[in-house]
């Protein structure tokens, strides 16, 4: 029936005002609230306040992961590291904090720059040494987990000794201006981070270069460019969001878990071509890989709540993760 | 529609097909379960003495867990999620002892009674724990090897960690006993080889060569066991006392084919069995015991095939 709706439906007024970028988002966005109202309707105890409170947070640490991730997918590179690199840095700031008993500030310092660092060499492995990037961070992803288990002695490092550790995540500044809505901060991180990102990606010389080398690294290199020297920032600023994961993921659990980590960078890259982002790189936003990470915790959340067999949680999963991104093509090729 | 909007069409199709799945009746008593784990065959054990027990008592269970023991966070989410469900009770079996109490205090808060099963919490919120006695267990295990061995000579142990609860109460349970009960048995060496088989076997090679008149020797959980069988076979010492702990089809094996002598099973199935009764007991505001034992049994090659043994060993 909707087969004889012209393409020119798209062309309405309002969505050549915003624009293709918009437009896309939409489709996300659109899954996203379909989601949540199939979900509503077929549970009664789907919609409220503390669950959607639970959803925000379960995507929280995968929506960070999931913005370093995009950074790093949009030069046309893949960063397998990121989870394993969240636990390394959580591993530094319970080193720093707990073994050392330094002041919160320089325990979160410390894993920022850890992170940014791992990312560094990532860069430099893939940028200067010309290794590919599914290799160069495999690696980092092997060595990081090495690392983290080595620093910690394999046991977790508890934060009971650093007063407001467990608060940077669990606590609530939106909760005490409104005590209605008791979002957590660990959501709050979530967003500024996404904002950063965003006017990084759109609104400095590092996004467009980012961009650029995407689209066509020679082009950009032969026109002058340090390429190498951009897509080295990338990933070490890639690398120090993973640290902000790392201190949010530490402060969730009270602790850094040295063996977690792994499996966590294939749900972040899922988010992210969830939101729309070509794993070819040159093309993709942050919004969208938001809204991605919001798509894959309302799902898991949802299909709990529904009470749906664990067998076919994942199934259902990655069935839609693969419709997704099916619908998300479909759609490019209409408008293309 | 579903051509155009393939997306669409399948989130209706999930939703048609959950909808018949979850039928919610309103005055059943709901208790989700989350355990450490699902698809391990311990852990699908327990599930089916959790669903023996909600089919007793007439109760709602679901069984959920993580895909390792490693995912910390992702167990908080589906404590999170089973909590929206507002049931009357859980069974949590906690990956860390603590990262999980600031939601279990929120459920304990809201009313909602918490049994802890297989391992404990570090906190009183838990009504009960239902968990197998290990230093009971190791105790019965020594036992077993003062009997096979005569009462006197030299034994081992081979441990599978010298931190987490289980390897200490298996560790200290034999010792304990072997050094109350029988004086001249002497226990000459513990070595921890992390529940690692190869690790476990080097272990055992390294041991038997150190002590040429060892009688036998304690394996405390499944990989350690078949670490110590390993060992035994490659250093060819025939006649060697091993007891071992947990099942599996190794160990089976080895039981059945006299490398072993016999072995400590727990009783996964009595663990999920006991967690939904005492949830049930909780919620019709019975008092419970702070903790449940659930069971355990040794096995040999004479009993291996019982029907009640049978049900406890995994493959």
């Amino acid at each position: 029936m909707t087969a004889s709706v012209k393409p020119e439906y798209h062309k309405t007024l309002f969505f050549r005002l915003l624009g293709i970028g918009i437009h896309q988002k939409l489709l996300a966005f659109a899954s996203l609230i379909i989601l949540l109202i199939i979900f509503s309707v077929t549970s009664p105890n789907f919609m409220q306040t503390s669950n959607m409170i639970a959803i925000l947070q379960a995507a929280s640490v995968n929506g960070v992961l999931a913005i370093a991730v995009t950074l790093v997918i949009i030069t046309g590179g893949i960063d397998l590291s990121v989870g394993t690199l969240m636990t390394f840095c959580a591993v530094i700031a319970g080193v720093v904090l707990t073994y050392w008993g330094m002041p919160l500030p320089l325990g979160i310092l410390a894993a920022l720059l850890a992170g940014a660092l791992c990312g560094l060499c990532s860069g430099t492995f893939v940028a200067k040494m010309h290794i590919p990037p599914f290799i160069a961070t495999l690696g980092m992803m092997l060595i990081l987990k090495g690392l983290s288990l080595v620093i910690s002695g394999t046991r977790p490092i508890y934060f009971n000794d650093t007063p407001g550790f467990d608060q940077i995540a669990r606590g609530s500044v939106i909760g005490e201006l409104i005590p209605s809505l008791p979002i957590p901060n660990g959501v709050l991180i979530l967003f500024i981070v996404a904002i950063t990102a965003s006017y990084i990606l759109n609104r400095t010389i590092l996004g467009r270069y980012a961009f650029a080398i995407g689209s066509n690294e020679e082009a950009v290199r032969l026109s002058g460019v340090n390429t190498a020297r951009w897509k080295m920032t990338i990933y070490a600023l890639a690398g120090s969001i993973c640290g902000i994961a790392g201190i949010l993921i530490a402060s969730r659990l009270n602790s850094a878990q040295p063996a977690l980590g792994l499996g966590y960078e294939l749900e972040a890259i899922a988010a992210v071509v969830i939101g729309g982002t070509s794993l070819s790189g040159g093309r993709g936003t942050i919004v969208g890989t938001l809204i991605g990470a919001l798509i894959i915790a309302t799902l898991t959340n949802g299909l709990r709540v529904l009470a749906v067999a664990q067998e076919w949680q994942t199934i259902v999963t990655g069935a839609i993760i693969i419709l997704a991104v099916y619908a998300d093509m479909l759609r490019r090729k209409n408008t293309a | 529609m579903i051509k155009r909007y393939p997306l669409i069409g399948i989130l209706s199709v999930v939703a048609l097909f959950t909808n018949a799945t979850v039928a919610l009746s309103e005055d059943q008593i709901y208790i989700p379960l989350i355990s450490k784990g699902f698809q391990h065959q311990f852990w699908q054990a327990v599930k089916t003495g959790a669903d023996q027990a909600a089919a007793e008592f007439g109760v709602r269970i679901t069984f959920e867990g993580p895909d390792n023991e490693t995912v910390v966070d992702r167990q908080i989410d589906m404590l999170a999620a089973a909590l929206a469900n507002k049931p009357q009770a859980i069974g949590f079996a906690a990956l860390d002892s603590q990262a999980a109490i600031p939601l279990l205090r929120q459920a304990s808060e809201a009313g909602i009674p918490i049994v802890a099963f297989d391992s404990g919490v570090d906190s009183d919120i838990p009504v009960s724990t239902t968990t197998t006695n290990n230093r009971a267990a190791a105790s019965l295990a020594a036992d077993k090897m003062a009997k096979l061995i005569g009462g006197k000579g030299n034994v081992a142990v081979v441990a599978h960690d010298q931190t987490s609860r289980t390897g200490i109460d298996r560790r200290d349970g034999f010792i304990e006993r072997i050094q109350s009960n029988y004086p001249s048995i002497n226990v000459v060496t513990i070595q921890y080889g992390a529940g690692d088989q190869l690790k476990s076997t080097e272990l055992t090679k390294a041991i038997l060569t150190a002590n040429p008149d060892l009688a036998g020797i304690f394996g405390t959980n499944e990989g350690s066991a078949n670490g110590v069988v390993n060992g035994v076979r490659e250093m060819n010492r025939r006649g060697l006392v091993v007891i071992g702990y947990d099942s599996g089809k190794a160990q089976k094996d080895a039981i059945r084919n006299g490398l072993m002598a016999g072995a400590i099973t727990q009783n996964p199935v009595g663990i999920g069995y006991e967690t939904v009764k005492a949830a049930v007991f909780a919620v019709k505001g019975k008092t419970l015991p702070l903790t449940i034992d659930t069971g355990f049994y040794y096995y040999d090659a004479t009993n291996i095939d019982d029907p009640e043994i049978a049900a406890v060993l995994y493959d």
